[in-house]
């Protein structure tokens, strides 16, 4: 099922000849360290598009982590080490819904008090996109040509859903995949437990949270639950795999690269 | 039951996960009233964008918060009630005292209120040889079980039909039935001669309104209006930002309190209250009393940061969407106010330190600024207690909570900065991940200050190159 005809025409979205030739991505300090497979998919899937992707050196973290947890000084000067970075850049993606929410939100709360650096972090908020959101709304695609024969189900992250409003968009690039069928779990959309420092200074309460969605996840009979954000993913999947569950957490451009479900499965 | 203390979040919350009746209860509760809550919102005649409305009409009261009580305070006063100002929980107190004691009170029946659980009042009551009773029937299951309200609006939620029928049968002398019906009229029989031996009513305030001089109470049970109306004292206690201007700001308000707080369209009674029995009236008390309870309020009111948290309708809508509320319930959050709204207003209103792990112990999901019927932005509003938690703050007289985890983010910041650094810290991670456990390519446990991750998760190990050094590698 493709549903690029049944999406409501998006006033982002950019005619063929508009497309740029390349995008920026932010990979994510977690995708960078733990899973740099998710944003090798980032780049096969330009690639498809026939789109380069420009990948700053310098680039760290946008400073979430210290931000949530309340060291706003701490996490300004990773913000500050983002813009100086990203600010020339042309469109930037990032697969993570809660690090543009915080590029797009959370900035203007830590730079305030500061016109100099809120002007600076409007401009580069203004052209940061979560991956999703930019091949649908921005690109209008979503068919990406992959493959990969599995029932799957979609967690929805907090940040991407109730902070970004992206709820459609993975649904839409997920029902696209070749082979893919997507079955709704229970409560999609509550929060799996992640939280950052949460989960480390709050184990039974973060767990006691993540067990209901991975309970979820088993009751929905998916082999795999599919999401946008790496810290979500990671946390699922860190009690899927303490229980032993033959289940898998697989960040959505993964699936979008797939070529077949081994692909996923075994690699 | 241990006394309340936010003090004691984790354990409280360890012990409700661990209570599979609560946890049963919670889900029922929460499974409920999630979605029966947003589609009575997408019901509305105007559209679920009235709650934005709504917000626009508490901002406006809030910042005319003095013009609108002394509007009040005089309509009061003219229709023959009395208002008094009460600057924080033992001047409300007290003046409740004294007015029992000038009428010789030796019996209360209390409609349901969270501000009398704040300031303290049943315990204070019951020193002075009072007995309070109340009336709300989950409100009187948990005072017969001598325990503490665990949610705003449904106070009994913990406790199942089993558990209240043995406490009826202990307390009521009735015979062991788990029928909720007979349960019921159990308690209406036991409330029944209570309502009618009481010297003094008490009540809380759902909304104020200033332009009329009333006070608008609801009920399901139609206990507040016979708390209200038959006792010859009405003492009524309302925390000094539940008011709005115009009665045609009730109309919105009191639609969106009850579809927040059970996805109605209305609650069964609405009453509004102006003072005492007119001369000539059969209904009503002698004398009315409105004690206006300041209890913090002000200093909230005084900071625009958190200004906003006393819009809030106390609906509990947020409680009903909260996955950390429907895990913990209400008691580890330590005072009146638990879930979403408590973990706001209990550490401004009892301090930030004291209360830190209610700042902190959320995962910042947004579920409850989305039902709220008056859209307060809670996590904004975490986020800012947080700040004040990790780098101290005079005025809120805040001390750092967490001076070592300061330096580890200091230094966090300072490997963020440059890439160079960042790689480094890859690198070190990956020598120290050799010494960890792993299985199935998974690390089994990860050493403090990151070990609670590992209690019942595993975690992924640094990946060999990450992927900013795998792009290096191919473009050399
Ligand atoms: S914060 Fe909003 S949802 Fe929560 S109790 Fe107050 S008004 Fe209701």
């Amino acid at each position: 099922m493709s549903s690029s005809s049944t999406l409501p025409a998006n006033p982002l979205t950019r005619p063929l000849a508009a497309r740029p030739g390349a995008v920026t991505l932010f990979a994510q300090c977690l995708v960078d360290t733990f899973y740099p497979e998710v944003a090798e998919a980032v780049v096969t899937i330009f690639a498809r598009l026939g789109m380069a992707v420009d990948c700053p050196p310098e680039q760290t973290c946008c400073g979430q982590p210290a931000f949530n947890a309340g060291y706003r000084r701490q996490a300004r000067a990773a913000a500050r080490h983002f813009i100086e970075v990203f600010e020339n850049a042309g469109d930037i993606v990032c697969p993570s819904g809660s690090c543009v929410h915080m590029v797009r939100h959370g900035y203007a709360e830590l730079f305030a008090d500061d016109p100099g650096w809120l002007a600076r972090s409007r401009r580069v908020a203004e052209r940061t996109f979560e991956l999703t959101e930019y091949l649908v709304d921005v690109l209008g695609v979503t068919d990406l040509g992959a493959r990969c024969e599995a029932t799957l189900t979609y967690h929805d992250s907090c940040h991407l859903l109730r902070g970004l409003g992206i709820e459609r968009q993975p649904r839409a690039l997920i029902g696209a995949v070749r082979g893919a069928h997507l079955v709704e779990m229970e409560d999609a959309d509550r929060c799996c437990g992640f939280g950052g420092t949460f989960a480390v200074h709050y184990p039974e309460i973060s767990t006691a949270m993540t067990a209901e969605k991975v309970d979820h996840i088993v009751a929905s009979g998916a082999e795999a639950v599919v999401g946008c954000d790496v810290s979500c993913l990671m946390n699922i999947e860190g009690v899927i795999r303490r229980r032993r569950l033959n289940i898998r957490a697989i960040h959505i451009a993964r699936l979008l690269a797939a070529g077949c479900r081994e692909d996923l499965w075994h690699a | 039951m241990h006394k309340l203390d936010p003090r004691r979040y984790r354990q409280t919350a360890r012990t409700a996960i661990g209570d599979p009746v609560l946890q049963g209860a919670l889900a029922n509760l929460q499974h409920r009233l999630k979605t029966a809550t947003a589609e009575a919102y997408q019901a509305l005649a105007e559209g679920p964008g009235l709650r934005q409305i709504a917000h626009d009409i508490r901002r406006r009261a809030i910042g005319n918060l003095d013009t609108l009580l002394s509007e009040l305070a005089e309509r009061i006063t003219q229709n023959g009630g009395r208002v008094f100002f009460a600057a924080d929980a033992d001047e409300a107190v007290t003046h409740c005292l004294d007015i029992a004691r000038r009428h010789g009170v030796k019996l209360a029946v209390k409609g349901k209120s969270m501000v009398t659980e704040e300031i303290g009042l049943n315990p204070a009551l019951a020193a002075a040889g009072i007995e309070p009773v109340e009336t709300d029937l989950g409100e009187y299951i948990v005072q017969l079980a001598g325990e503490r309200p665990s949610h705003i609006i449904a106070p009994a939620v913990h406790k199942t039909r089993r558990q209240i029928g043995e406490l009826f049968a202990r307390k009521l002398g009735i015979a062991f039935t788990d029928d909720p019906p007979t349960l019921t009229l159990a308690a209406r029989r036991a409330l029944r001669e209570k309502f009618l031996a009481a010297d003094m009513g008490i009540s809380g305030v759902n909304l104020a309104c200033a332009e009329t001089g009333h006070m608008a109470v609801l009920s399901n049970e139609g206990n507040i209006r016979m708390s209200t109306t038959l006792p010859r004292v009405h003492v009524a206690f309302m925390g000094m930002e539940r008011i709005a201007h115009r009665l045609v700001d009730h109309d919105i308000l009191i639609r969106l309190l009850c579809r927040g707080a059970s996805a109605q369209k209305m609650a069964g009674y609405v009453s509004y209250i102006g003072g005492p029995a007119r001369p000539g009236q059969s209904d009503g008390p002698q004398e009315f009393h409105l004690i206006i309870v300041d209890n913090g309020r002000s200093r909230i009111l005084a900071d625009q940061t958190f200004r906003e948290i006393l819009y809030c309708i106390r609906c509990a809508a947020c409680l009903n969407v909260c996955p950390v509320y429907g895990k913990i319930g209400g008691y580890p959050y330590g005072f009146a106010y638990s879930g979403p709204v408590g973990a706001v207003v209990t550490p401004l209103m009892t301090g930030i330190n004291r209360a830190a792990d209610l700042c902190q112990g959320e995962t910042l999901c947004g579920a409850c600024r989305q039902a709220c019927p008056v859209d307060i932005d809670i996590p904004r509003m975490l986020l800012a207690l947080r700040a004040k938690l990790a780098a101290g703050d005079r005025d809120w007289d805040v001390v750092p909570a967490h001076p070592a985890e300061a330096r580890l983010f200091d230094f966090w910041a300072w490997i963020m900065g440059r890439r160079r650094r960042y790689d480094a810290a890859l690198s070190a991670a990956r020598l120290l991940q050799r010494l960890l456990p792993r299985e199935n390519g998974l690390l089994r446990r990860l050493p403090p200050p990151l070990s609670g991750w590992t209690e019942s998760r595993d975690m992924p190990p640094v990946a060999p190159q990450s992927f900013l050094q795998r792009k290096r590698k191919r473009g050399k």
